[in-house]
C-alpha cells in the first residue's frame, strides 16, 4: 500500500497536554515537520518558555532547554554566539515575550542575534488561569480583568512584532494565525523561511508570531476561538509580512 | 595588571569559551579587560542589557558544554539570582565572580563583604547552594579562577569567586600559568549540541510529577554532602598553642595575618584560621579547634555574617566575638591588635568570675 501521510518524526508519538481545540499542538507540529523537512533535526536546540508550552521537549523530539519566565532570547543569545553552526529558536507565549521578556526579546533584536523565535500570540495567560495579558484585546474579558479590558489603566494589545520589526537588528518578521486550513500552511511556511534564513546566515533576528486559539480561558468553543481570530484579533493584529530584509536586496 | 584583570586573564587561561557581563563599579576592569581579549582569542564577548540577561546568556552557553562565566558586584548579583536558581535546578555548571561593595540597596561603589549570606546560603529561590571561593591574594584569584572552572564542570553547579574593590584593584605579582580542564571531569554527554545520532537531551528545572522533585532535591543532598567532603578548604596558622584563634577570609585575612603576627611579638598567643571555601564550610576544623578556654574572634567586613557560621561550627564549644566593619570600612591592624586585647582580658575576667 502507498504511504500517502505519516506523522513527521520529530513529533513524539504521545499525547499532548494541551487543551482541545489550543494552538499550541498545531503550531508543534508545523514545527516538527519543518525541522524534519529541512533536515536538521541533529543541528536544532529548541527552548521551551514558562506557560502552556513549558513541557514542549515532552513532544519535540529534538534538544531543548527550559528556560526562566521570558529569558529565552538571553538564553539563545548564550547558545548561538557559542555554536553559530546550530539552528536556535526560542518558542514563547505572550505572557513570556510581551510581558516579562520585553526587555531580553528587544536587545536580542536590538544585537541582532541570529536566532529565530516563535511568538505564539493567544491574547492571554494560559497556564496560570487565564489573566491579562499586553496582548489582550480591548474589552476581552479575563480573570484580572474581569470587565473586559480597559485602554485607560491596562493599555492597549501591544504589537510587539510591529515594535520589532523597526529595529535594524531584525531580518524578518512575519504575522500568521491557526485559524484555518489555509492559515495553518501559511503558518508553515512562514516558519521554514525565518529557519532558513537562519540556516543561510542571514544578519538578525527572524521572528513568527501566531495568532493562537485559547479556547479554555476564551470560554468558547474551539471552532469559534478560531473564528475570533479571524472575525477580530486580526484587526488588532493583521496577518502578512511585516518584514523580510533579505527579499528587498 | 590588577586582581580584577589577573582574573580575567586566568579565566582565558582556564579555557573560558564565553563571557557576558553588564557594567558595575568595582568589577569594570574584568568586563573592559575581556571585551579585547576575548575576540582576539576568537572566543565570545557580549555586553547584555541587565545582570538579569548576562546569567541567562551564561545558562545557554552552559547548556551546550562551554565553559562561560559572568561578573558583577552586588547589586548586579542580586539581579543574578534568578539565573543561578535556574542553573542549579538543571545543574548546569558556571562560574560567578562577585566583586563586592557596600550595601544594603545601593549601598555604595567601597569594598566590603557584605554579601557573604546571599553567596553562601543560595540568595535565590528553592533549596540549593553554589561553592564559593574566597582568594586574599592576587595569586589566589588567579589559582581560584582555573580551580573554579574545574569544579563547576567536576560537581555541574555554579562556583562563585568572591572577592572585594580592594583585591579587585591591588597589583601585586603574579605567576600566570595556563590551567587546561582537568584531566578527570566528566563528559558533559548532557549537553544540548543537536541530536545526532542519539536520543534528545533536555536541561530542564521543573518536575512535576509527584515525588520527582523531591528525588532531585535527595540528589542535590547527596552532592552537596560529597563536595562538603572533599573539597572544603582552610588554612591555619599556630593555632595548636592559642589562647585567642581569628577566623576571616578574604582581605580581611590579610589584614589579621599582620595582626596576629604583631601579637605574638607582643607576647599573646594568637592563631588564625581562614576559609578559603565559605561553601562548603571549613566547619570540622575550627570545631576541632575549640577549647572553652580560648575565644573565637570573627573579623569580617559585615556586621556578623560569618560569625553565625563560626557558631554553628563551634556548637557552643568556645566563646565568640565579633569584630565587624561595613559599608567601605576596612579593620586596620590596631583595630585588630585591640579587640585581640580586649577580648582576652573580657575572657579572663569573666573565667574568673565563674
Ligand atoms: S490554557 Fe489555552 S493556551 Fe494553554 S493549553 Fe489550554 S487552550 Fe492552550
Amino acid at each position: 500500500m502507498k504511504t500517502v501521510f505519516s506523522k513527521t518524526p520529530t513529533l513524539k508519538e504521545c499525547s499532548t497536554h494541551y487543551c482541545p481545540g489550543c494552538g499550541h499542538g498545531i503550531a508543534h507540529r508545523l514545527l516538527a515537520e519543518v525541522i524534519d523537512e529541512l533536515d536538521i533535526r541533529d543541528k536544532t536546540i529548541g527552548i521551551a518558555p514558562v506557560g502552556c508550552a513549558v513541557l514542549a521537549y515532552e513532544y519535540l523530539d529534538i534538544d531543548m532547554i527550559e528556560v526562566a519566565h521570558g529569558r529565552a532570547p538571553a538564553v539563545a543569545t548564550g547558545m548561538k554566539r557559542t555554536n553559530p553552526d546550530k539552528v536556535i529558536f526560542s518558542y514563547q507565549g505572550d505572557g513570556d515575550l510581551a510581558a516579562i521578556g520585553t526587555a531580553e526579546i528587544m536587545h536580542a533584536a536590538h544585537r541582532g542575534e541570529r536566532i529565530t523565535v516563535i511568538f505564539i500570540n493567544n491574547a492571554i495567560f494560559g497556564m496560570t488561569g487565564g489573566q491579562m495579558a499586553p496582548t489582550t484585546m480591548l474589552g476581552q474579558v479575563t480573570a484580572t480583568s474581569p470587565e473586559g479590558r480597559q485602554a485607560d489603566g491596562t493599555g492597549y494589545p501591544m504589537q510587539i512584532s510591529e515594535m520589532l520589526s523597526i529595529m535594524p537588528g531584525v531580518c524578518y518578521v512575519e504575522r500568521c494565525a491557526i485559524s484555518g486550513i489555509a492559515a495553518i500552511r501559511n503558518t508553515k511556511r512562514a516558519i521554514k523561511h525565518a529557519v532558513e534564513l537562519q540556516m543561510t546566515n542571514q544578519p538578525g533576528l527572524s521572528l513568527v508570531e501566531i495568532l493562537s486559539p485559547c479556547p479554555t480561558y476564551w470560554r468558547m468553543k474551539p471552532a469559534n476561538a478560531m473564528k475570533w481570530i479571524e472575525d477580530e484579533m486580526v484587526k488588532v493584529f493583521p496577518l502578512g509580512k511585516i518584514k523580510d530584509a533579505a527579499a528587498k536586496k | 595588571m590588577c586582581g580584577n584583570e589577573a582574573l580575567a586573564e586566568a579565566a582565558i587561561r582556564a579555557g573560558l569559551d564565553a563571557y557576558f557581563g553588564y557594567p558595575i563599579t568595582p568589577q569594570n576592569e574584568i568586563t573592559a579587560y575581556l571585551a579585547k581579549r576575548m575576540p582576539e582569542e576568537g572566543r565570545v564577548f557580549v555586553q547584555s542589557e541587565s545582570e538579569l540577561a548576562a546569567i541567562n546568556m551564561v545558562f545557554g552557553a552552559a547548556a551546550t558544554g562551554k565553559r562561560t562565566m559572568t561578573s558583577s558586584s552586588s547589586p548586579g548579583v542580586s539581579l543574578m539570582q534568578e539565573g543561578l536558581s535556574y542553573l542549579a535546578g538543571a545543574e548546569l555548571p558556571s562560574v560567578v565572580v562577585n566583586v563586592m561593595r557596600g550595601g544594603p540597596g545601593l549601598g555604595n561603589i567601597a569594598p566590603a563583604q557584605a554579601d557573604y549570606f546571599q553567596s553562601t546560603r543560595g540568595g535565590g529561590h528553592g533549596d540549593y547552594r553554589t561553592i564559593v571561593l574566597a582568594p586574599s591574594t592576587v595569586q589566589e584569584i588567579v589559582d581560584s579562577t582555573g580551580l573554579a572552572f574545574d569544579l563547576a564542570d567536576m560537581y555541574r553547579m555554579t562556583v562563585l569567586i568572591l572577592i572585594d574593590g580592594i583585591l579587585g584593584q591591588m597589583m601585586e605579582p603574579i605567576v600566570m600559568k595556563d590551567a587546561p580542564p582537568r584531566k578527570d571531569l566528566p563528559a558533559k554527554d548532557w549537553a544540548l549540541t543537536g541530536a545526532r545520532g542519539r536520543n534528545q537531551n533536555i536541561v530542564r528545572s521543573l518536575w512535576l510529577g509527584e515525588g520527582v522533585l523531591e528525588q532531585l532535591n535527595e540528589h542535590l543532598k547527596q552532592k552537596y554532602a560529597e563536595i562538603t567532603e572533599k573539597e572544603t578548604r582552610c588554612y591555619c596558622h599556630q593555632i595548636e598553642d592559642a589562647e585567642i584563634i581569628l577566623v576571616s577570609y578574604g582581605v580581611c585575612a590579610r589584614v589579621v595575618r599582620s595582626a596576629v603576627d604583631k601579637a605574638r611579638q607582643n607576647g599573646i598567643k594568637a592563631g588564625w584560621i581562614r576559609p578559603f571555601t565559605l561553601w562548603p564550610f571549613p566547619s570540622k576544623t575550627i570545631a576541632e579547634a575549640a577549647k572553652p578556654d580560648v575565644p573565637f574572634l570573627v573579623v569580617e567586613m559585615s556586621m556578623g555574617q560569618m560569625l553565625e557560621d563560626v557558631q554553628l561550627s563551634l556548637m557552643g564549644k568556645a566563646p565568640t566575638c565579633l569584630l565587624g566593619r561595613a559599608g567601605g570600612g576596612v579593620p586596620t591592624v590596631e583595630q585588630v591588635l585591640k579587640k585581640i586585647e580586649q577580648t582576652l582580658d573580657k575572657t579572663n575576667n569573666s573565667t574568673l568570675k565563674t
